[in-house]
């Protein structure tokens, strides 16, 4: 009898190791894939020209500098909103109806699939605001879609901060808003920087909100109302239109050493935070 | 008194970036709403859900096969990930020595950061080929679609679910474990069912972005316009209907697919009510 519970259990824990290996083995695999293919593709002439013939020659120089362009604007309109807002919720505001209606409604906002943030993009900044597809038009519908993020992240920062660095600035005459900012803001920091490095992120590998706001024309964009192409868009074009696999394989490549340069950045700023807050 | 004045504004500069996140939520609720109006009011609500013909050419407008894609794909990956990500999820808290958690951990942040198109793509070139070899047709179809929505929705799972077998007190543990039961009988009779609240709650978040996924199900569902006939077969999904037709859809034709959006917002905040009295109830229990 105790053998047979004994063997059952060998099964049980052994599973667990399965799934462990199969998750670990499956992300691999789909790295090497992409990756031993796509960095062969990958030069410094693919990085830095125009594409050539829809894509399948030359580089993809423009739409990794429309990428970044509509994540900046995307982050500079998203970062101050969220700052305030973690603020206000974690510094200022008591439990009240109201703030879980803030908190229910940023809940709701972060679970929008973001075809809908795209759908609300185009109807509200490309057609009614008359912005067109636009970089303006991608990296507000953006800054709305990463405000959830950004703000969880900001508040988790905030709320690692013990309490009795406030009471001890407070103690000592400073008013809540100089203790926001000379101990609380400081000593999230490194939170508040892995936060801006996700929310980076899920701007850069957004694909859907962007394609019906920012466009798919294959220019460079020089100003803000200019179309723009961005990574994601033209590796969805290239794969669907079957145009050049070379070239797809290299798009991908530099998108997942671009996730993984991010993540290792993330790694940099926890660690920051793990250590002794700084004090001056 | 210049410094007060600074303080109110600074004060009220905090209140109003607080106040913009709701009127936001509530401007895209009330602009897909509005964009669906025609929509509701010509072809009726009725018709939209059950519709089997989706031919704006001819004006049939039935939605019923992109709802059933939808529902196929995230039952799929429901299905595989449930196992997976508990599986996981109980690795991590019980059985994982510190250098395999270290190394699930990094790869779950690396995939949650893949961009889904790319996913996409990998489906393409890789799972695409290997239905068509092991099933016939084309490979594009329903279970392509689930295989990598499981993929994608994979760290939500786990993440969730590893919160909630953490948050079981350690006197249950303890307690049961004192009793002479073994550490795999501690674990699914005591520690397995006192975090169901939470291990749903982490089911629930995934199936809200499976649901929601976009580009990758368009790159690997074939996306016909018909009553999907397998799982095997080639389907469409909800989302991907917008973003196909958007672009060039006019009048009630666009309009329809603004209902599809009301229809994804309505599922979303359902969801959330849900996960939300799945939250209450893990802390009641706790």
């Amino acid at each position: 009898m105790k053998g047979a519970k004994d063997w059952r259990e060998m099964i049980g824990w052994s599973s667990l190791w399965l799934a462990a290996g199969l998750s670990v083995l499956s992300l691999g695999a789909i790295l090497w894939y992409i990756l031993s293919r796509g960095l062969s593709a990958v030069s410094l002439e693919f990085l830095t020209q125009a594409p050539r013939r829809l894509g399948s020659e030359g580089g993809i120089f423009p739409t990794i500098v429309s990428t970044l362009y509509v994540t900046a604007v995307a982050m500079a309109m998203a970062v101050p909103v969220s700052l305030g807002t973690a603020i206000y919720l974690r510094e200022y505001m008591r439990p009240s109806p109201a703030e879980r209606l803030i908190r229910f409604s940023l809940q709701v906002l972060a679970g929008i699939p973001s075809i809908v943030f795209g759908l609300f993009g185009f109807t509200f900044f490309v057609i009614k605001l008359r912005m067109g597809f636009s970089v303006v038009a991608g990296g507000l519908t953006l800054a709305i879609m990463v405000l959830p993020t950004l703000i969880r992240a900001f508040e988790e920062a905030i709320a690692t901060v013990p309490r009795e660095y406030r009471e001890a600035s407070l103690a000592l005459g400073a008013d809540r808003w100089q203790t926001v900012r000379r101990i609380v803001l400081p000593t999230a920091n490194p939170g508040l920087l892995t936060g801006i490095v996700l929310a980076i992120g899920r701007a850069v590998g957004e694909s859907a909100a962007v394609i019906l706001t920012a466009g798919s024309a294959m220019r460079m964009p020089v100003f803000p109302t200019d179309q723009a192409r961005t990574m994601t868009v033209h590796l969805y074009i290239l794969a669907t239109e079957g145009l050049s696999d070379v070239h797809a394989y290299g798009t991908a490549a530099v998108l997942i050493v671009m996730v993984l340069l991010l993540n290792q950045l993330t790694t940099v700023t926890r660690a920051r935070r793990r250590g002794e807050p700084r004090t001056r | 008194m210049k410094s007060r004045r600074s303080r109110k504004f600074i004060e009220w500069a905090l209140l109003g970036s607080t106040w913009l996140a709701l009127p936001a939520l509530l401007l895209i609720i009330i602009f897909i709403f509005l964009g669906a109006l025609p929509a509701f009011e010509s072809v009726g609500l009725g018709a939209l859900l059950t519709g089997e013909e989706w031919r704006p050419t001819k004006e049939l407008y039935g939605l019923l096969p992109s709802v059933l894609g939808t529902l196929m794909v995230t039952g799929i990956a429901l299905v595989i990930v449930f196992p997976v990500g508990l599986g996981l999820a109980l690795f991590l808290t019980e059985a994982a020595p510190a250098w395999g958690a270290r190394l699930i951990r990094r790869a779950l942040e690396l995939l949650a950061g893949i961009p889904s198109v790319v996913y996409g793509f990998f489906g393409i070139i890789v799972l695409v080929p290997v239905l068509r070899q092991l099933f016939g047709g084309s490979g594009f179809s329903a279970v392509t679609g689930g295989v990598v929505l499981a993929i994608m929705v994979l760290p939500t799972m786990v993440t969730l679910s590893e919160d909630a077998l953490r948050a079981v007190p350690s006197e249950y543990r303890a307690g049961s474990l004192a009793l002479g039961a073994t550490h795999w009988q501690t674990v699914t009779r005591v520690v397995l069912p006192s975090a169901i609240p939470g291990i749903s709650a982490g089911l629930v978040l995934a199936m809200g972005r499976a649901i929601g996924e976009t580009m990758a199900m368009i790159m690997v569902v074939g996306n016909i316009t018909g009553m999907p006939t397998s799982l095997f077969g080639p389907v469409r999904t909800l989302t991907g209907n917008i973003a196909i037709e958007m672009k060039y859809a006019t009048g009630i034709h666009q309009s329809t697919l603004y209902a599809a959006g009301v229809f994804l917002l309505v599922t979303i905040i359902i969801l959330n009510l849900i996960l939300n009295s799945l939250f209450r109830r893990r802390e009641a229990r706790q």
